[in-house]
């Protein structure tokens, strides 16, 4: 007898992966792996100059070169542009076109301006060396500072100061009256540094038009099939009917594929052109420095507190520089917009008001990677406590305790309404579990040998249901946030369920039909999913913000459910007794209270009924058993929420943040899965491990980028990422169908100001505070050598 | 060009590769590397491609039973070698041990990367099957992973190790566990 057979749930255990068995044995199916006959492969020309106008493109050696097949320029295809649009009034939104190939200008380097197609990928390659482009190149917008600049050369003429957004929000009535009178007023100048999001697959699409469904089949490396199928129509003038995406396995995504990639419309296009199957693989080179890139942030920030160490007042001042063009669907007001929102987190601030802004700049465009901005102002929040902590002399911890959120749902200054969470709690185990394996006497005892060993936390909490209230409250254009879910039932008592949610590495397949296993009593291997293709799935907003369980997963437990009422129904019937009697587990349809043999059919017997037996149905049930549900979030969404122990210590000679212990306390509601949820949190630790300490693109004066392969862009390895113990609490949510909250991001948002906190404690004796990200060698060598080397 | 007597790197050439312990000939040009061969023309694409730059592993196949980088090593250079890939470790159906543990241990998550830790962990095993987990770390550290954060990679190749051990202690009682 399986667990499940018993009657217990499967939600809540940590069932066998049902995708691992293709996967591990080299079966999975990503893009690159699609081979269709007759298939091209494209490769792009790509802009050298950071900023420039395009004086000429000659392709005309290309398509002379043996194997090109094709070469295209922007004029060639003439397709239509990628607009990403904010509802908001031109003076705090200015839309940027941005065209699937570069026409008149090029605004960063790595932006593309032909599509090169070949009979292999070396071929189409061969082919780039022979495009001759002239350029009048303009200087390069870089930095914050040359882009606000009175004068500044404008990357959009239509921007001006280089400005895409700009709000002013939750400006409480007499602020600076408090921040006059506070005790004590503490100031951060927080930066963070240019990442890559970096699946490890990297982007890539195989387009062809199929004449029997009259259809073009975009199959696609994307966490937005619907979204994609939306702009690739309306650039390519096709009816949305007329576009299929598809996507398969997929090697990560961590946002950067939550976007629609220009490259991916321009492949379809040349295969509408050419008549033939075109696949783009985006190589690494590209994947570095021409994809969508993140987190480039500046906050200036101080808060006011009390002589209790009780916060009084935030004020910020938020600058986000995304880069060369908006991102769709999301626009460049995503990190600001989101930064301004969410930044009290946990605490409670009586008053608050911050200033958004996002600049374009002549770098890489960006898009959302996990935590969007989370990670960012959770620093800027931990290090103003830490500071006033130490101004105040209180312990870290017990500053926190003061200011978190006790009572919920609490309604907090920026208009958001939290659910219940578990803030102090975490907070006090996570304190506990490092204070009982002895790194409060290990940092003392270090320090007395002239080590430094630090000690730092993060408190923080993740809104994850965004329903379409909460991304209406954003203004955006198109607003996410539902999702809709069919499960169906075949002849033999078997399911499919369909999610408009796209799983790159959460388990979809498994946690889905764990939910759907559980509403029908149905065993699981009768369960399959359907996700990722916009002709079986309905509609969907996909994969990001965590929202896959929350939403779509919920979405997913209400369809079942309704399937259940449904089988129940037909039992019923059958029984000639009440659909209440009739209860669905084990595998089987039973009739409760019931002993005899009669009283137990199969979910094969009922389906039997519904779809070859209808004449025994009574009037009022349909044939067939399909369910269909919509879920959303119509409140503020629903709130995970974490704390983060991370033990460090510097060394002295290299300058190296060595993590001695990392800690995880989560509370993500009901989870479905705890192996996943602690998956979850363990790589999203690791990658913001690899924020706080690791990675950054950076660019010389000529807007070059610096990280062009693997040499150059330091991805942390098992060497540099820690163990990471994760310890469970659970909040139920009551918004959601499953109690679950999202898990997906927690982990990145945590780490930064985690392991920032941590290492700043152990530079305490030097008096040297870090207020950058990532935090190099360098800084931390300088900050514990301060006289120059000889 | 063409007068060139060195062969160039587009000419197409006959090679034959021992993959998997089958004998394939593949007509192909010079310059193709071993995983694009693999993937491409064999269609074992279990084989992946992360970097081409030889840093992040995802192409590791094991070349005389040594983990290789397939995206540094032109196919060519193959001949005569014997290649395996993620597809020859399990028997039919049956997952070997090295992949069960890895997904008794949630050792994956998008399983990008998990061929290419595969290989390298059946090929470091083969060489040193008294691996401590310090050691299994340190090899783990040769590949790339973006997804699980490297923990529970290192655990699955650890239990793979430890079990491996038990049961050959067991058969061979006369040896130390
Ligand atoms: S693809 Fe070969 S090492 Fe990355
Ligand atoms: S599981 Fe996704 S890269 Fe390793």
């Amino acid at each position: 007898m399986t667990p499940q057979e018993s009657g217990r749930p499967l939600v809540g255990r940590s069932v066998p992966r049902r995708e691992d068995r293709r996967l591990v044995s080299g079966r999975g199916r990503f893009v690159d792996d699609i081979a269709l006959p007759g298939m091209l492969h494209a490769q792009f020309v790509r802009s050298t100059v950071a900023h420039g106008e395009i004086m000429s493109l000659d392709l005309s050696a290309v398509r002379r070169v043996p194997g090109v097949v094709a070469a295209f320029s922007a004029d060639d295809l003439a397709i239509g542009d990628i607009t990403a649009q904010l509802a908001r009034p031109r003076s705090q939104f200015v839309p940027t076109a941005m065209p699937v190939l570069a026409r008149d200008k090029v605004r960063y380097v790595g932006e593309p301006l032909a599509i090169v197609v070949g009979l292999d990928a070396y071929a189409a390659e061969d082919g780039l060396e022979a495009a001759r482009v002239e350029y009048a190149p303009l200087p390069p917008v870089l930095g914050e500072e040359t882009a606000l600049a009175d004068d500044a050369v404008l990357v959009h003429d239509e921007a001006a100061r280089n400005t895409l957004v700009d709000v002013s929000l939750f400006a409480t009535d007499g602020i600076d009256d408090i921040f006059d009178a506070a005790h004590r007023v503490v100031e951060v100048d927080v930066t963070t540094g240019r990442q890559n999001a970096l699946p490890l697959e990297t982007r890539g699409a195989v387009a062809h038009w199929d004449d029997r469904e009259e259809q073009l089949l975009l199959q696609t490396c994307t966490q937005v099939p619907h979204q994609v199928r939306t702009v690739a129509s309306r650039c390519l003038r096709l009816d949305e009917r007329a576009v299929r995406v598809v996507v398969p396995d997929m090697g990560g995504g961590f946002g950067q594929k939550c976007v629609v990639g220009r490259e991916e419309i321009a492949a379809a296009a040349a295969a509408l052109r050419l008549g033939r199957p075109v696949k783009w693989i985006e190589d690494r080179k590209d994947a570095l420095s021409a994809s969508f890139l993140a987190r480039e942030q500046h906050y200036r920030a101080r808060a006011a507190f009390d002589t209790d160490g009780r916060i009084l007042a935030l004020d910020a001042d938020v600058v986000c520089d995304m880069g060369a063009y908006s991102c769709y669907p999301f626009t460049a007001g995503i990190e600001p917009l989101m930064a301004s929102a969410e930044m009290p987190g946990v605490y409670k601030v009586p008053a608050y008001r911050v200033r958004g802004r996002a600049i374009t700049t002549n770098k890489a465009p960006t898009a959302p990677y996990r935590g969007v901005s989370r990670p960012q102002y959770v620093m800027v929040v931990e290090r103003l406590f830490e500071r006033a902590a130490r101004e105040l002399g209180l312990d870290p911890v017990e500053i926190r305790r003061r200011n978190v959120i006790t009572d919920f749902p609490y309604t907090g200054v920026n208009d958001i309404t939290y659910d219940p969470g578990s803030y102090l709690e975490s907070l006090n185990l996570c304190e506990r579990v490092v204070r009982d394996e002895g790194w409060y006497d290990t940092r003392t005892a270090a320090a007395a040998e002239g080590r430094h060993i630090g000690i730092g936390y993060a408190c923080f909490s993740e809104r994850t249901g965004y329903g379409s209230s909460a991304f209406a409250q954003r203004k955006m254009q198109v607003v996410p946030g539902f999702d809709i879910s069919e499960v169906r039932m075949d002849t033999s008592g078997a399911v499919t369920v369909t999610t408009g949610t796209m799983s790159h590495g959460q388990s979809h397949e498994t946690t889905m039909a764990q939910i759907v296993a559980d509403a029908l009593g149905l065993d699981i291997a009768r369960v399959r999913l359907h996700q990722g293709d916009t002709d079986r799935v309905t509609y969907g907003w996909g994969t990001f913000a965590s929202r896959s369980i929350t939403v779509g997963g919920s979405a997913v437990r209400l369809a079942a459910e309704r399937l259940g009422d449904k089988l129940r129904a037909i039992a019923a019937a059958l029984w000639d007794t009440e659909p209440e009697q009739v209860e669905l587990a084990g595998g089987q349809v039973c009739r409760r209270g019931g002993d005899g043999a009669r009283d137990v059919l199969t979910h094969q017997e009922i389906a039997e009924v519904a779809y070859l037996r209808a004449d025994l149905l009574p009037k009022d049930i349909e044939p067939g058993l399909t369910a269909t549900a919509t879920f959303d979030v119509f409140n503020d969404g629903t709130f995970s929420n974490a704390t983060h122990g991370v033990v460090v210590e510097l060394h002295q000679d290299t300058g190296q943040v060595e993590i001695l212990r990392y800690v995880c306390v989560e509370d993500c509601g009901v989870a479905i899965h705890p192996q996943v949820v602690e998956g979850q949190c363990r790589g999203g630790i690791a990658q913001g491990i690899a924020g706080a300490l690791y990675e950054e693109v950076t660019y010389d004066a000529a807007g070059e980028p610096s990280a062009t392969s693997f040499m150059d862009y330091k991805v942390p390895t098992a060497q540099e990422i820690p163990e990471v113990s994760v310890h469970h609490l659970e909040t139920p949510c009551a918004f959601t169908a499953t109690g679950a909250k999202g898990a997906g991001e927690g982990g990145t948002i945590g780490a930064p100001a985690a392991v920032l906190n941590a290492v700043n404690d152990a530079l305490r004796p030097t008096g040297t505070e870090l207020d950058h990200t990532p935090i190099t060698p360098q800084t931390v060598h300088r900050a514990l050598n301060p006289e120059p080397v000889p | 060009m063409t007068d060139d007597t060195l062969m160039t790197p587009r000419e197409p050439q006959l090679i034959a590769l021992n993959v998997n312990g089958e004998q394939h000939e593949v007509i192909t040009e010079a310059r193709r590397t071993l995983v694009d061969v693999l993937r491409h023309e064999l269609r074992l694409t279990g084989t992946h491609v992360g970097c081409e730059h030889g840093i992040c592993g995802a192409c590791t196949v094991l070349v005389d039973d040594r983990p290789v980088r397939a995206c540094l090593m032109f196919a060519a250079q193959a001949e005569g070698a014997r290649i395996r890939t993620v597809e020859s470790l399990a028997d039919g159906n049956r997952l070997s041990d090295l992949q069960r543990a890895f997904g008794e241990h949630h050792a994956l998550q998008c399983g990008f990367c998990t061929p290419g830790f595969l290989m390298l962990a059946e090929g470091f095993l083969a060489e040193r099957p008294e691996a401590t987990k310090e050691e299994i770390r340190e090899v783990v550290a040769a590949n790339m992973c973006r997804c699980t954060g490297y923990q529970t990679i290192v655990e699955a190749i650890d239990a793979c190790a430890t079990a491996r051990r038990r049961a050959c202690a067991r058969a061979c009682p006369s040896k130390e566990d």
